[in-house]
């Protein structure tokens, strides 16, 4: 899975997706998602980085972390799943 | 090293509408505490979801009242709507205040006497009351507010078999000018019907006519309809005077005034714009006073406040059962709280903070009760802070009716907790249980067997 | 001598094609001969134009909408004006008139000074009210209808002929010429606005606007009427031209005689063929427009400012007949990142 090219995200927690021309607010949390995934760490290993600093347990985690892909996703700022898969 | 505190990663649009983080900032302050308590040990001890209510908020509430009127007006006497919260311990805080009570059926009669009330101190309203009912008024010479000419003739009946003199008022409706107008309870005044029923009541010589009554509305945002309806009483009650040389001793103008919530619609939050019990004492005093009642002659001033006295000293503690999204990609939140026990989610928008700190972020959420009904909603849309499983919310200003119009269904109704003056919370009003709902029931014995 | 400089916040930036009054009101506060101004913006959406104009507006805050609650505008503007130090605060926009008219003794004590009107005079002018404040200030206003209930439609024939208005109680009119199409106006109005609807007798004419500014005391400060020229299809005027009637005037200053009217207005006048004047509607606030009466001799909004600090305030007695004002739009080039920041921050 991977960040569309050309989308910057800010440490303030600005995105914005030159395809689309819309703007995001993102939280800390979502900031630093978004950067493990930029380093292309697998989903187990965001888990584990999140769960390590956070007061939370797996199944809460994996259910938001999918919710936040999906909301990715909905937003068209993945790449899409064909390319991620490979 | 302790763990930071976990949020759910969101990404938001920037909408142009789209509030900042300055408003929810200000907007939303966690609410962890409700007179000294913890609502997290409140919680614990109690269960999820709990009905908390601050005794000192209603003992504030009563004294802001009853300065209002005290301070305009000579004679005021406030009677406490049972039907708005008629658990024990609510009333009775009332009653220490000075309230009298004011019921409208036969049950919630007898909940004034078995707490103690004076039967001389309850006045009786509404359309229903039963022949037995009636005689136990009469009987205890409570103060009866007349609805219809029925029971006006089934008084009189009594009146010869008990051989007493039953104290009454006539309940009037009127045009006050708000609308829809209440012509259903009493007698109309405009048409000519109150004047008509005055005048059977004083021509039978049966009854001691002593009041006049009316009650234009609820959650009324004018307090100038109040003037109105004083008014036009205060006119009836000169009337009888000059034609039987008879003096009404007190004009009641019953409740209706608006508390602080938010009417779904309504633009600007209730707690800006809703008139204060001064606004309502106002309007009712000068209409009383500037009308020709002589000065010394000035009738008593009941006033059967409900909402306006209760709502804000009530919350509904609750937890968050799941975050979800809606098939549009709408943030759902399920909470264990339901309409069956805030039925007045059906027409405010409840006001609900998060009983634990949080960011600046928000979510525009819909807030869904745990019942499997559609119908089940607490806010249809609300910018909420993001709240994790387990995590506890406080719902405001719901002391007013969701105490008495809760209903079991599909679950059961939960604790009520009173905290009182010294921040002591007391169990007030017990959850029900499977063996209290059973209790009711029997199963004829041909439906006792079937396959296990 | 070195004028005096005041900071003045201002809201309705949103100079769109439904403009709120605030970049006209701001041109003529940056044209005032009695002092210096620095310009804070106070800006609810981060489109309004009025953020991007640094010419104009040297600093912009987002403030919440008024449905948040007194208590939430007034900690933001605590927050602003311990970063800017306001002397006078101008609210734009009808719907926020309630909460800053609830706050304007409060925020005095802080030293920010505002000239509304009452909250008595806000409420009286309300359209729902017109009819009984005709009848009060003896002001000609066109004969209405509180309807709160569809069977009382139909004796509206013996008291209105046809066609009649029918309007919400905020928004919306409709021209009805049969009972049928009032009920479906009735139907449709109340469906989005709620009740009451009013029913409002239609006069035939022309429509006319007067903006003003009374000092609260009876006295005119400022008149100026104009007539609409060019109407956009969202009913706002793209052109108008003062004139001199006298009539209108007269009205005007009867209204504020007899009101005691504080602060800025505009009046929605209609004139019908024989030349008599019906008082349609009282906007609390200064129109879009305003600009105009500065370019005609009258800066209302000077002595507005003038008034909220308590100095004496000399009434305008002239200003340019036939003269125009026309608008138009212009496009702004804008970096994203001043998008985002009054987004993220709320702060420009």
């Amino acid at each position: 899975m991977k960040l569309r090219k050309n989308v910057a995200v800010s440490e303030a927690g600005l995105l914005f997706n030159p395809v689309t021309g819309e703007s995001y607010s993102i939280n800390p949390i979502g900031v630093e998602i978004l950067n493990l995934i930029r380093d292309e760490k697998n989903p187990a290993q965001i888990s584990r980085v999140i769960l390590d600093k956070y007061s939370t347990d797996q199944a809460t985690f994996e259910k938001d972390y999918h919710d936040f892909i999906s909301i990715l996703e909905h937003h068209n700022l993945l790449e899409s799943h064909e390319e991620t898969k490979a | 090293m302790s763990k930071l505190r976990y949020e759910r990663p969101v990404i938001m649009k920037l909408e142009t509408g789209m509030p900042n983080k300055f408003g929810t900032r200000t907007e939303y302050q966690p609410m962890t505490h409700i007179d000294g308590v913890a609502v997290n040990s409140l919680i614990k001890e109690y269960g999820s979801p709990l009905f908390v209510i601050s005794e000192q908020t209603i003992r504030n509430t009563i004294k802001k009242a009853r300065r209002a009127f005290e301070n305009r007006y000579p004679k005021v006497q406030f009677a406490w709507s049972y039907k708005t919260n008629y658990l024990n311990a609510v009333c009775s805080i009332f009653h220490q205040e000075g309230s009298w009570a004011e019921v409208v059926s036969g049950f919630e009669y007898d909940k004034a006497i078995s707490l103690g009330v004076d039967g001389r101190k309850i006045i009786f309203n509404g359309p229903d009351k039963s022949e037995e009912d009636l005689t136990k008024a009469i009987n205890n010479d409570s103060l009866i507010h007349i609805d219809h000419l029925d029971e006006l003739y089934s008084i009189t009946e009594l009146t010869e078999k008990l051989n007493k003199r039953p104290r009454v008022a006539i309940r009037v409706n009127m045009d006050t000018g708000v609308y829809p107008m209440w012509d259903r309870f009493g007698f109309n005044y405009e048409n000519g019907q109150a004047w008509d029923a005055l005048n059977k009541i004083m021509q039978s010589g049966k009854m001691e006519l002593v009041g006049l009554h009316s009650h234009i509305g609820t959650f009324m945002l004018s307090p100038f309809a109040y003037g109105i309806a004083a008014a036009k009483l205060a006119e009836l009650a000169l009337a009888v005077e000059a034609k039987f040389n008879h003096e009404i001793k007190y004009i009641d103008m019953g409740g209706g005034f608006a508390s602080k919530n938010t009417l779904k619609g309504a633009f600007l939050p209730g707690s800006d714009t809703n008139p204060s019990f001064d606004d309502f004492a106002e309007a009712i005093s000068s209409a009383l006073i500037n009308s020709n009642f002589k000065k010394d002659k000035l009738p008593l001033l009941i006033l059967e406040t409900g909402r306006a006295l209760v709502d804000e000293a009530g919350y509904l503690l609750g937890s968050v059962i799941s975050n979800k999204r809606s098939s549009t990609g709408r943030r759902n939140t399920i909470l264990d709280i339901g309409v069956n026990i805030l039925f007045t989610a059906f027409w405010y928008d409840h006001k609900i903070t998060p009983a634990q700190s949080f960011t600046q972020y928000t979510e525009d959420t819909c807030l869904y009760g745990p019942l499997c009904m559609n119908i089940d909603v607490v806010r249809e849309s609300t910018n909420l802070p993001l709240l994790n499983k387990g995590e506890h919310v406080v719902i405001h200003n719901v002391g007013a009716y969701n105490m008495t119009q809760w209903m079991q269904f599909i679950t059961l109704r939960p604790n009520v907790v009173l905290i009182d003056p010294d921040e002591k919370p007391h169990l007030i009003r017990s959850k029900e249980s499977l063996e209290n709902m059973n209790g009711m029931e029997k199963v004829p014995s041909h439906l006792a067997k079937f396959n296990k | 001598m070195k004028k005096r400089k005041l900071n003045i916040a201002v809201t309705g930036l949103n100079a769109i094609d439904s403009p709120g009054p605030g970049v006209s009101v701001i041109r003529a506060l940056r044209e005032a001969a009695s002092f210096d101004v620095g310009i804070i913006g106070l800006s609810y959406e981060s489109l309004e134009p009025g953020i991007y104009m640094h010419d104009l507006v040297d600093r912009t805050y987002s403030i919440p909408y008024p449905s948040a609650g007194i208590d939430t505008l007034l900690s933001r503007i605590e927050y602003i004006h311990d970063k800017e130090k306001l002397d006078v605060i101008i609210p734009n926009f009808d719907a926020e008139l309630y909460p800053f008219i609830k706050l304007e003794p409060k925020l005095k004590t802080m030293g920010i000074h505002m000239f509304l009107p009452t909250l008595h005079q806000f409420e009286e002018r309300h359209k729902v009210n017109l009819n009984d404040f005709g009848k009060k200030y003896n002001i000609s206003v066109p004969k209405s209808k509180v309807i709160y209930d569809l069977n009382t439609i139909h004796s509206l024939p013996s008291e209105f002929s046809f066609p009649m208005i029918v309007k919400g109680k905020f928004y919306d009119a409709s021209i009805a010429y049969s009972i049928e199409q009032v009920k479906s106006y009735f139907n449709k109005i109340s469906a989005k606005w709620g009740l009451p609807i009013i029913i409002q007798e239609f006069i035939h004419g022309t429509e006319f606007n007067v903006t003003g500014l009374g000092d609260g005391k009876g006295n005119t400060i400022g008149a100026v009427p104009m007539r609409k020229q060019y109407i956009t299809d969202k009913g706002k005027a793209w052109g108008g031209i003062t004139i001199s009637d006298e009539k209108m005037l007269d009205m005007t200053r009867k209204f504020l005689k007899n009101t005691k009217w504080r602060g800025g207005f505009e009046l929605e006048l209609m004139k019908n063929k024989d030349g008599e004047l019906y008082l349609l509607e009282i906007n609390p606030r200064l129109p879009a427009w305003i600009y105009l009466a500065v370019g005609v001799g009258q800066n209302i909004p000077e002595a507005l400012v003038n008034l909220a600090m308590g100095e004496k305030v000399l009434p305008f007695t002239t200003y340019d007949v036939g003269k125009m004002f026309i608008r138009y739009s212009w496009d702004m080039i804008v970096d994203r990142a001043k998008f985002e920041q009054i987004s993220i921050y709320g702060e420009l």
